[in-house]
């Protein structure tokens, strides 16, 4: 349900404007930049740790790679893994929400306290088990599948998967308050008096009453999501070599990392890209929760 | 009482829950327990998979490695042969300990003022410069914070140490990179508290009465908005645990993280199940440390107010 005022308070809001089109535009980069840049970029070339120049405006790293590319490409998995991971959150943590609020009772207390608990334990620590665990058993199933797509990104899909598999309790909250205060509204008792089946006064009229607030917090979670991916890779855990993400670039260049030679270059732009996007989706998210809910 | 045998009861069944969960991840993780590249004498190995029961059955070998941990026994670790998990970790997590608990109370510490500050100034310059430098260390993630920090403090301006353990100079880079966001995640939580305590009745009456302001922020206030804060402890905790991961490999600093990550792709099982029980232990204890606070301050405020 798109909240039309909602939508011109978003526009009237300089920041919010101002952090999608930085988004739209590290995106966009991200997406086509790695086609215009010289072809060699990708490969690992004679210059290596060259500062950066205007053949290589970020610098090279220590196999003589374009740190620009480098950084381009990585944005490409590191965004990638963020929206596929929030979107497998979403679906976690909407049915998980919609459940427990809709069912009320112990059910709910019982549900709810899973979510406390789950809260307070290092779940990243124990991810970082299971991807480690599941990768290479999925490998296996995909090549007995003959599926040879999944075999090469394995990795990535479990990531995906995993990280999803995290981030869903604050949305599991969030969903559960909406769907026990939307179930005690008229409409959904004219529903269930018409004799709906619960499924669809679920789908049908609670549901699409709270898209704006699940839209808020889907952009909130794309960050933590990459922030996920990027603690993992940043261990030598998440993507693996030659695939890079934000958080292995940062890895890198934090290793190179050295009083005699400062090669300050493999820090800097990794992290400013990386600052940058998160920054522009935590404005982001900050400004569609001030448009659709001006209550908080 | 009641309250604490309760949640005692359920402490127990949580562990119970981590060390089963940990038992079968070991499990279906690639690799048996001793397979590494270092070759044992095989009169050894055999010895080892007797004394472990890795022989036998899957319930023979979950019961076996149950009642070892009843005993206190966490075993060998499979990478490093001559040692003992419950040495490694007697060795490692006293250095954690220190950097999350360092860390812990600056968040604790500078988030509270932080918040305080800015809501005392609430829409105003400081308000607006406090907020903005929260917001900043909320979106960056301590692998971001720390290389740049190693940057300009370490390399640039040469003013700390860029590695290791063991001084205090070579210990404040590390807490700040481990601290930071949840500094700002603190100050935002008690901003919020704040001002809608400070229009509440009894701040005026205080106010009317002529406490100086300090002493209306500081002991009437912020008691009452401090609750929010002492239920994000907890969550706190497990982040910094997790976070000191990243800062104990960036820093180099010899804790257990840093074992965590080798243990992971050394395929070092028990080592691995070792601190994740460990580190899972420390938590619902603290956790439940939090909650009987959390309890006691709530009912303090009921009989106040």
């Amino acid at each position: 349900m798109a909240d039309p005022r909602a939508m011109s308070r978003l526009l009237h809001n300089p920041v919010a404007v101002i952090a999608a089109a930085i988004l739209l535009f590290l995106a966009l980069a991200s997406v086509a930049g790695p086609f215009f840049l010289p072809a060699s970029y990708a490969q690992p070339g004679p210059l290596s740790f060259e500062p950066p120049s205007s053949a290589h405006p970020f610098g090279t790293d220590i196999n003589g790679r374009d740190i620009l590319y480098r950084v381009l490409s990585g944005g490409r998995i590191s965004l990638l893994v963020g929206i596929c991971g929030a979107a497998v959150s979403l679906l976690i943590g909407t049915t998980y929400g919609l459940v427990a609020g809709y069912a009320g009772g112990r059910v709910d207390a019982a549900m709810m306290r899973v979510v406390d608990i789950l809260y307070s334990v290092p779940r990243l620590v124990f991810i970082l088990v299971c991807i480690n665990a599941f990768d290479q058993h999925l490998r296996e199933l995909a090549d007995g599948l003959g599926w040879t797509w999944l075999v090469s990104s394995s990795r990535l899909a479990v990531l995906i998967l995993a990280l999803g598999v995290i981030e869903w309790l604050t949305l599991a909250r969030i969903v559960r308050g909406q769907t026990l205060a939307l179930k005690s509204r008229q409409f959904v008792d004219a529903a269930a008096a018409l004799g709906q089946s619960h499924s669809k006064i679920l789908l049908r009229h609670i549901l699409p009453n709270m898209t704006g607030v699940i839209a808020v917090y889907l952009t909130l979670t794309i960050p933590a999501v990459i922030i996920d991916e990027s603690f993992l890779s940043f261990l030598g855990l998440g993507i693996q070599a030659p695939q890079s993400s934000w958080g292995s670039l940062l890895a890198d260049g934090a290793a190179a990392l050295n009083p005699v030679k400062i090669r300050w270059w493999l820090v800097v732009f990794p992290a400013a890209t990386m600052a940058l996007a998160l920054m522009a989706l935590n404005f982001l998210g900050d400004a569609l929760r001030d448009a659709f809910d001006p209550r908080t | 009482m009641a309250f604490v045998l309760r949640r005692l009861a359920g402490l127990v069944a949580v562990l119970f829950c981590v060390v089963t969960i940990t038992f079968f991840l070991m499990r279906v993780s690639p690799g048996g327990p001793f397979d590494s590249e270092r070759k044992i004498p095989p009169a050894i190995e055999k010895q080892l998979l007797m004394k472990y029961k890795l022989d036998g059955t899957l319930w023979q070998q979950y019961s076996g490695y149950l009642g070892d941990l009843l005993k206190g026994d966490l075993r060998l670790s499979t990478k490093y042969r001559n040692r003992s998990v419950a040495e490694i970790l007697r060795q490692t997590l006293p250095v954690t300990m220190t950097l999350g608990l360092g860390a812990f109370v600056l968040a604790s510490a500078a988030g509270i003022f932080l918040g305080v500050f800015a809501a005392a100034g609430r829409g105003g310059p400081r308000d607006f410069l406090a907020m903005l430098l929260a917001l900043l260390a909320i979106s960056l993630p301590s692998f971001v914070i720390g290389p740049v920090l190693i940057l300009v403090f370490g390399i640039w301006l040469g003013w700390l140490p860029v590695g290791g353990w063991g001084s205090i100079p070579a210990m404040v880079l590390p807490t700040i990179t481990l601290a930071a966001p949840y500094i700002a995640y603190i100050a935002r939580l008690l901003r919020g508290s704040m001002i809608e305590v400070l229009g509440q009745d009894f701040v005026r009456t205080a106010r009317a009465k002529g406490v100086r302001e300090l002493s209306v922020l500081y002991r009437h206030a912020l008691r009452v908005a401090i609750l929010p804060v002492v239920s994000f402890l907890g969550p706190l905790a497990a982040h910094l645990l997790t976070g000191s991961i990243v800062v104990e490999t960036l820093f180099h600093i010899p804790g257990a993280g840093g074992f965590f990550v080798h243990s992971i792709l050394n395929r070092d099982g028990f080592l691995l199940g070792g601190i994740v029980i460990v580190y899972c232990a420390m938590l619902v204890v603290f956790n439940m440390v939090v909650d009987i606070l959390y309890t006691l301050l709530d009912r303090r405020i009921r009989l106040d107010g």
